[in-house]
């Protein structure tokens, strides 16, 4: 039996095979048109950019653009003695042409950043090139500053010369290459950035265990209540969940505050003294307290939608074996809802580790996170390429617990409200 | 949720003990909003009861801080309400045409690539605000819409489709598609068929989902702190400030009104929700 023979034709004489193949083929476009706008419209404005920041973040071309002739002059050199005239010529030309577009000053400032000491010798060859004779450049521009003939400052040049660094990344890390080019840790009390991610990390945990902790009864509750109690409570789950997420930070802000309402409520039943009030805000406390409970809806929407599926006969069949209702509650209740508990710590957690605008007015000094040093890099330092550099680095971070989080609950999967 | 009368004694302890924390973590959620209600209307400057308000004195309240909120001297709460409201409206128009328009083609069985491009859509929901404002900063600057209201109206249509994507293809997920085919087989076209058939039905996702965005675009502080200049402050951004330089009444009469209008977004989006799951056939 060949298939030619007995191939199966539609009424207009194509073969059904092909014809369904064309229609499968026409869904398919349909399908993706309809995606198409969203999708181009997402790549332009969104996943392009987080690409842009990706190349800000080791861009490094501006010294390789300023010092073309060096760097040429400079591949043929070992970096172990002082280079040859050549490389010295370069130099002095490349310096000209900076002077001549008064670009010197932001040569200084970025061969500054690689060695400490530039600035001053920098300024001090623009004084004395204006009067440089031609030829022998080498022992003129030596004969400027001492330093112009150590060794050490014209490797430092030449580690210049790549026009991509991973050196953001290093400084997200408190670490730098050293004059060996070996990467090693800054000191030990200007290790800022480590400790930031380390207490982005605490805070985040402890945030996702506590509403975890004060999540679990209460969507357990919303989920065995008979139906006209629980929708009245539930709004109180979803009043703070649809509230501007300012206007929650500012109640917290009034009630932890020195002079706020449960400092007075402390002072009036005489926990504390009216002249020792504890300082709520503007610490880790703050953060803490502000942050569980505005991430708690969070955890406790996935939560109560698992538990809402898990039939009240299972714990009943669990106890009538035999066990008492806490081992009936552990072997047959608790293990039904980890699938929401796995939900509803992910999401808190993605979430809880990129706050920003709370930390930001709660939080004082101890209780900021990665994503304030971020903004701060944005705004007050400009350091874009370093903010590109952290921002990725945690961005790595989420995607990475979004991929668990996809494949352990999937991610059409998500529900709201 | 009595409890059977042969109730050990220690269970008994232990249930009321259960609907002790119950209550302890309900109020810990509520009650903070309901402090700013009564501060909201206090006659004095501080942020804290007077002795007035705890006596129930009705000098110590006053209507003052409304009256600066809609009168006060170079008041900044007017053009924010201004902006913040064009903005927001623009910004749900734009998700939710994008978002169902993706939503529909997401949810026929013949989509290729799935998986990849739903974690496409729905990233922005997830990458953290802050990197998400630093990409989106850098896009308009190159383009030149930072400190524009097409500049934040884009940005917010970015953060505010997945919501309508993913509350479109869940009640699309209920859909039964032999309707449209039926409309189909009727001779009608399909844009038709969509106006007549399938909107109907799916109305009350695409507009939970545009309430969704309209809330996401009203509230966002962070990308618009990147964004904005002085010409489109918005009312998360009046209250930033505020509440960084100093905690003034008016922020809590600005938040007490802000409240009221997340308390009826709430309302409505809960009665379109029950509505969508009865049309669907779905029974809790």
């Amino acid at each position: 039996m060949s298939s030619e023979t007995n191939q199966i034709l539609t009424t207009d004489g194509i073969p059904l095979e092909v014809s369904l193949k064309k229609a499968e083929r026409r869904n398919k476009i349909k399908a993706f048109l309809l995606v198409a706008p969203l999708l181009l419209f997402l790549l332009i404005t969104y996943v392009f950019p987080i690409g842009d920041m990706l190349m800000r973040s080791i861009d490094d071309k501006m010294v390789t653009e300023m010092l073309p002739k060096t760097f040429k002059a400079m591949e043929k050199w070992d970096g172990k003695e002082l280079p040859e005239e050549e490389v010295f010529k370069a130099f002095y030309l490349d310096f000209r042409q900076l002077v001549d577009e008064k670009r010197e000053g932001k040569l200084s400032t970025q061969l500054n950043y690689t060695k400490n000491g530039f600035k001053s010798i920098i300024k001090k060859l623009r004084r004395k090139s204006k009067s440089f004779e031609e030829g022998n450049y080498k022992e003129q521009i030596m004969a400027v500053h001492k330093r112009w003939a150590d060794v050490e400052y014209w490797k430092a040049i030449k580690r210049r010369a790549p026009a991509i660094t991973g050196q953001k990344y290093l400084k997200g890390m408190d670490m730098y290459k050293n004059e060996s080019g070996e990467i090693v840790s800054v000191a030990e009390d200007r290790r800022i950035h480590r400790i930031l991610w380390l207490r982005t990390l605490e805070i985040a945990f402890f945030v996702t265990l506590f509403c975890f902790l004060m999540a679990y009864p209460i969507a357990h509750l919303l989920a065995t209540l008979p139906m006209k109690y629980s929708n009245l409570l539930m709004i109180c789950v979803l009043l703070p969940f649809w509230t501007s997420l300012l206007v929650r930070t500012a109640s917290w802000m009034i009630l932890l505050q020195q002079q706020g309402v449960v400092n007075d409520f402390f002072v009036w039943i005489g926990l504390v003294a009216d002249n020792a009030r504890p300082e709520m805000m503007y610490n880790k406390t703050g953060t803490y307290v502000a942050m569980t409970q505005i991430l708690l809806p969070f955890m406790v929407l996935p939560l109560y939608s698992v538990m809402k599926t898990i039939s009240p006969s299972l714990m009943r069949a669990g106890k009538s074996l035999g066990g008492t209702p806490i081992v009936a509650f552990w072997k047959v209740y608790f293990p039904l809802t980890i699938p929401g508990i796995g939900a509803g710590c992910l999401l808190c957690f993605i979430l809880a580790i990129g706050y920003y605008i709370t930390p930001a007015l709660v939080g004082g000094a101890s209780g900021t996170l990665i994503s304030n040093q971020i903004a701060f890099h944005m705004k007050s330092t400009l350091d874009w390429s370093f903010a590109s550099a952290m921002g990725l680095m945690l961005l790595t971070g989420v995607l990475a617990i979004y991929w668990v989080y996809n494949k352990l609950v999937g991610i059409d999967n998500i529900k709201l409200g | 949720m009595a409890l059977p009368k042969h109730t050990e004694l220690h269970y008994r302890i232990w249930h009321y003990f259960y609907l002790a924390i119950c209550t302890a973590v309900f109020f810990f959620l509520v009650a903070p909003l309901f402090v700013i209600f009564p501060l909201s209307f206090n006659a004095e400057e501080f942020l804290s009861f007077s002795d007035g308000m705890k006596s129930l004195d009705p000098d110590a309240f006053s209507l003052r801080w409304y009256k600066d909120m809609i009168y006060g001297t170079k008041n900044p709460w007017g053009l924010a309400a201004k902006n913040s409201f064009i903005i927001a409206i623009f910004a749900t128009i734009g998700s939710v045409l994008l978002g169902t328009v993706a939503a529909l083609g997401l949810s026929s069985r013949h989509m290729p690539y799935k998986g990849i491009i739903m974690a496409v859509l729905i990233s922005p929901m997830i990458v953290p605000l802050i990197i998400s404002g630093v990409a989106i900063f850098f896009f308009m600057a190159k383009s030149g819409l930072a400190a524009t209201h097409t500049g934040i109206v884009l940005a917010h249509i970015i953060l505010g489709t997945p919501f309508v994507v993913i509350t479109v293809t869940a009640t699309l997920s209920g859909f039964d598609h032999s309707v449209t085919r039926a409309a189909a087989s009727l001779g009608s076209n399909p844009v038709n068929t969509f106006m007549k058939i399938t909107l109907p039905l799916i109305l009350p996702g695409v507009i939970s989902g545009g309430l969704f965005a309209f809330v996401t675009s009203f509230d966002e502080v962070v990308v618009v702190l990147f964004l904005a200049g002085l010409e489109n402050t918005t009312i998360p951004i009046q209250m930033w400030t505020g509440l960084r330089e100093q905690l003034s009444p008016t922020i809590l009469a600005v938040a007490t009104c802000l409240i009221i209008l997340s308390t009826l977004i709430l309302v409505t989006a809960e009665l379109l929700r029950r509505r969508s799951e009865r049309l669907r056939g779905i029974n809790r």
